[in-house]
């Protein structure tokens, strides 16, 4: 079952429709609720590897449904730590919790002030709005 | 039903072979099959009743209306398989010597012939298998074109129409250019200032349907041949949608450079469920060099298999091309002859007709004169009553048609793409009309019909969603799953969420 | 229908084309034929071609004059499956769809691989699918093949290489056969090695050694084989190979001058993601029962674009279609027999040949139902002599290797008959 629709205020957000939560000089990462609905039921999630570099604004892994495949965008640039192995078993994960279970990956992330490049909630719902 | 595995019986075969008493010879061990193949076992009668049982779940033209948008789903005349089976066609070795292929030489050279006038170039190849390998040959000829004049790596670019079909992207990440898409105005035309700003000296070439995939002629086209042709670029001309225009408007008069035509729609080579196809190639004479080896070419009286083509690009298939394919498309042409100009008039007035019909019902994107066929869109219905296109299609089945294309072009959301080819009858185009309004007046009424439609067919909407998660892609035998064990409810298909 | 659409005449519905681009004549073809006009012109040209009703044929080289059963016509021309299109909408289509996936496990066991697609264009152009697909799975641009693999094969993946960003590399025949050692030097950093089993010449092929030799060099290996022989040689995928690729004419298909007919590929489960092509799965419907679709379609030109495994659309089900229909009227035992039956007439002819003084040319090697021979003249002139008593003796093999001009690659299916085989021998040997 999808979610209901929703942008967590504590989160940053990028205009590709991805999330990143900031946790001291980790971060991680996700696709907003706007990404599932538009992509519909996930089948199939492409992840990076454990120890990839990934770099802000460039594509790190893929995810798909059954009619549509999308590029998950880095709102940040880093070192990946994990990989949300139950994403991996259960693509749908995303679309029934894409803030909670369904995060993607966790990154060490490089450079701080890239996150004064996102979008707050406020700014992204804007995105959204004229999607 | 049951899978023709799970109608084998150990032991039972279709029918006996020749045995003629010789010495066996021996496999050496080591490359000999250890494990029989499991291949059905069945006895010709059972063989029969399968296929036919299979026959009985699927639609085809010959079963009844079949508007698949791009598709051209016109009626395949008999003659033509009948002809395709004379035993001088299908019992010949491609091998066989010249004086012993003259006239499968001369039916080839003939419909090459016939296709040069369709288009207004100047030569052809009838090698590529399907409008994709035609797409993927002209772009390897525009390789071998500009390497041949020092500009082969400048010239990396193709630029695409973002109203394409699938394959004119994927073919040229196949022939190693990079791509660049043109974006569509408002009145469906590319829009011209976008394309002066992107073409330069890194453009190889256009890629380009005329009328687009969304039913409409370019009205600037000869604007934009002069944009590619003063850059010193080429044009492409997919011909998904030839059916509108043969004998009204010719590819090669437009300006286009290389063409290719799909027999499987213009032509009429009947699709199979799913090919063969027929791609071939027609090209501008500069060009001509460069295409696939063999070519068949006339001399005098005889017609004989040129391989002297020191500048081909070398060959994209076996053999000359899927000759049956080329009898069946040349005796279709053969009896239209010039009529073929009706045909395409026939195909534009039904599409109008069909569209004058429905628009008040559904959202018409770009309101113009369609050409052989039109796009409309079920946003409307989405937005007030939650229906989308995917149930449209759906609920049309019940009315006993194949539903149209949809979710195509993606410029359109809830996209319901249409022709219906000058085959029907107007009869039939007015059934199909009033079962389109109906559906639309269902759709305010009593939605829930479409959500679970179809209602009348062999099976109910299947779940594509548990076929791409489980991946089972053959039948398993012993360990075959048993997916209505474990899987808990099965998920109606979500309806795709626009472009 | 005019008046409903707001126009006056036909000639308006066409005025958004400028009057530049109009075509301003009649067509150039033809007048139109009745279809009795129609048939008799094309009675008279089929008239002029030697098909092997006419004149008994030993000619192989890639196509083949096999027995096609009549149920495969009959199941051919059912017109809800030959004027269906490809089954975008399952439940319009469960005729196809289950037929492909029939299909499917049938070309999966025949090569003991784990996923097949619904059929690519010909044995040829599913030689450079598999490079592409090795191309992405390793990363690697150099791919690898025979010397002894079809020739056609090897000029379509020449063909297609530029475009990929691949190099190709052939390694020689020694003797008619490859050399695992050779080939595993050539395979050092390649992206996949080909190889033909039974080869071009017809000869059997050290396919387990071959197999182990790319597989050290960390190359995919990628088989051609014959289905009418995977009833009596080992399937592809119980001996290292991670593809297996080839011609489906010889299993349900007329020769028709070379086509249509079908190519298949089929894999070992790492590769379904990157598998070209349609490919068929099972499912359910909202009610629970059995059902088939096209899935994994995000692999595709129509969603995945730019960055599909194939720009394949329209491929050639009905022909593989066909293929499933004779594979299943064989069965396993008949198509045990049906290789049997080749191989021992084709052994009979070697002999036959031999004793006439028309020697092998690799005497060392086994072969499957070709063989090549030494026509002891120019073979274009023994072919020219021969079909002059009504016999089409085999290919010329010198059109594709070098010091082979007197050499004949004779082919030998179920068709021939001992009697056949006689009359061959006796054209050959006349002058």
């Amino acid at each position: 079952m999808a979610a209901n629709e929703s942008y967590p205020d504590d989160l940053k957000y990028h205009k590709e429709h991805d999330w990143a939560r900031i946790e001291g000089d980790e971060a991680v990462l996700g696709i907003t609720w706007f990404a599932q609905d538009a992509l519909g039921e996930l089948v199939h999630y492409e992840p990076p590897n454990e120890g990839d570099t990934i770099s802000r604004d460039a594509a790190y892994g893929e995810v798909e449904s059954v009619k549509a495949v999308s590029d998950v965008v880095a709102p940040l640039s880093g070192e990946v730590l994990e990989v949300n192995a139950k994403v991996v078993d259960e693509p749908e994960t995303v679309n029934e919790d894409p803030y909670g279970d369904g995060w993607l990956i966790r990154i060490r992330h490089g450079d701080p002030s890239e996150a004064d490049a996102l979008l707050d909630v406020a700014a992204y719902k804007q995105v959204v709005a004229e999607s | 039903m049951k899978l023709i595995f799970e109608k084998s019986q150990p032991g039972r075969r279709g029918g006996d072979l020749p045995n003629y008493d010789l010495p066996p010879a021996k496999v050496p061990d080591a490359l000999r099959r250890e494990t029989a193949p499991r291949l059905p076992e069945l006895a010709e009668p059972e063989i029969v009743r399968h296929f036919t049982e299979l026959s009985t779940r699927n639609f085809g033209i010959d079963t009844g209306f079949y508007p698949l948008g791009s598709c051209t789903m016109k009626y395949n005349p008999r003659v033509n398989e009948r002809l395709a089976m004379l035993p001088g066609f299908r019992d010949l070795h491609p091998y066989q010597e010249e004086d012993a292929i003259q006239g499968a030489l001369e039916l080839m050279w003939r419909l090459q012939e016939a296709l040069i006038e369709v288009s207004g170039l100047h030569a052809c190849s009838l090698q590529p298998a399907a409008g994709s390998q035609g797409e993927l040959t002209g772009l390897m000829l525009m390789r071998a074109y500009f390497a041949d004049r020092g500009e082969g790596e400048t010239r990396d670019t193709i630029i695409t129409a973002d109203t394409a079909h699938g394959t004119n992207p994927a073919s040229v990440t196949m022939a190693g250019y990079k791509l660049a898409k043109v974006e569509t105005d408002a009145r469906g035309n590319v829009d011209v200032a976008h394309l002066r700003e992107m073409v330069d000296e890194h453009t190889a070439g256009l890629m380009l349907t005329n009328p687009s995939t969304l039913g409409l002629f370019d009205e600037h086209i000869e604007e934009i041949a002069g944009i590619f042709h003063q850059a010193g670029a080429l044009l492409y001309y997919d011909g998904a949608n030839l059916n509108a225009v043969c004998g009204i408007s010719r590819p090669g008069d437009m300006g286009f450079d290389i063409v290719h035509i799909n027999l499987h729609k213009t032509f009429s080579q009947p699709h199979g469920g799913g090919g063969p196809g027929g791609g071939p190639i027609v090209v501008r004479d500069k060009l001509e060099p460069f295409l696939p080896v063999p070519a068949v070419v006339k001399d005098g009286d005889r017609f004989t298999l040129d391989y002297d083509r020191p500048k081909s690009i070398g060959k994209v298939r076996g053999f000359t091309g899927p000759f049956g394919v080329f009898v069946r498309s040349y005796a279709y042409i053969r009896s239209y002859g010039p009529r073929l100009r009706e045909m395409s008039e026939v195909a534009v007035l039904n599409a109008n007709y069909l569209l004058a019909r429905m628009r008040e019902a559904y959202d018409l994107p770009y309101d113009r004169l369609a050409m052989h066929e039109f796009v409309l869109s079920a946003r409307s219905l989405k937005r007030e009553h939650g229906v989308s296109a995917l149930d449209v299609a759906k609920r049309l089945m019940d009315y006993g048609f194949h539903p149209p294309t949809i979710y195509f072009p993606l410029v359109v959301p809830e996209a319901l793409m249409i022709e219906p080819t000058e085959t029907e009858a107007k009869e039939t185009l007015d059934e199909f009309a009033d079962a389109m309004l109906a559906i639309a007046r269902e759709a305010e009424e009593d939605p829930e019909l479409l959500y679970e439609a179809p209602h009348g067919r062999p099976v109910k909407r299947l779940d594509e969603v548990l076929a791409a998660k489980r991946a089972i892609v053959k039948y398993g035998f012993e360990d075959h799953p048993d997916l209505g064990a474990t899987t808990q409810q099965p998920r109606q298909l979500e309806a795709q969420k626009g472009g | 229908m005019l008046a409903a659409i707001g126009v006056s005449s036909v000639e308006e519905l066409f005025r958004d084309i400028p009057e530049g681009v109009r075509f301003g004549r009649e067509l150039d073809i033809g007048p139109a034929l009745s279809e009795q006009e129609l048939s008799r012109h094309l009675e008279e040209l089929a008239a002029r071609n030697v098909d092997s009703s006419k004149e008994l044929s030993f000619l192989g080289a890639g196509i083949y004059d096999h027995y096609v059963p009549a149920v495969v016509d009959t199941v051919l021309q059912r017109g809800e499956l030959l004027t269906a299109y490809t089954p975008y909408q399952p439940e319009m289509s469960q005729g196809v769809l289950q037929a492909i996936f029939e299909y499917q496990t049938v070309i999966c066991e025949l090569t003991g691989m784990d996923v097949s697609n619904a059929s690519g264009y010909d044995g040829t152009t599913v030689a450079a699918d598999a490079c592409y697909v090795a191309k992405h799975a390793t990363g690697r641009t150099k791919v690898v093949v025979t010397q002894a693999t079809n020739p056609q094969v090897r000029q379509v993946v020449k063909t297609y290489a530029p475009g990929f960003g691949l190099e190709v590399v052939e390694v020689p025949h020694s003797g008619g056969a490859t050399d695992p050692g050779e080939l595993r030097e050539a395979a050092t950093d390649a992206a996949c090695v080909i190889f033909q089993q039974p080869n071009f010449f017809g000869v059997l092929e050290p396919a387990p050694d071959l197999a182990a030799a790319a597989n050290e060099a960390g190359a995919i290996v990628v088989a051609h084989v014959d289905p009418i022989s995977l009833g009596v040689l080992e399937a592809p995928g119980a001996y290292g190979c991670g593809i297996a690729i080839g011609e489906g004419q010889s299993a349900g298909n007329y020769q028709s001058f070379a086509g249509p007919h079908y190519g298949f590929l089929a894999a070992k489960h790492d590769f379904i993601r990157r598998m070209p092509g349609r490919i068929v799965g099972e499912t359910l419907d909202a009610a629970g029962e059995r059902g088939y679709v096209l899935t994994l379609q995000t692999r595709e030109q129509h969603i995945r674009r730019e960055k599909a495994t194939s720009n394949i659309t329209t491929n050639q089900t009905l022909l593989a279609l066909g293929g499933l229909v004779h594979l299943s009227w064989l069965g396993p035992q008949g198509l045990r027999e049906v290789g049997e039956t080749c191989m021992s007439l084709a052994h009979y002819a070697k002999s036959r040949l031999a004793e006439a003084g028309f020697e092998p040319v690799f005497p060392e090697q086994t072969t499957f139902k070709e063989f090549a021979i030494r026509a002891g003249r120019n073979a274009q002139d023994a072919i020219r002599t021969t079909r002059e008593r009504g016999v089409h003796p085999g290919y010329a093999l010198g059109r594709d290797y070098e010091g082979l001009d007197d050499a004949l690659l004779v082919a030998v299916t179920e068709r021939r008959t001992p009697a056949d085989i006689d009359r061959l021998v006796e054209a050959l040997s006349a002058r």
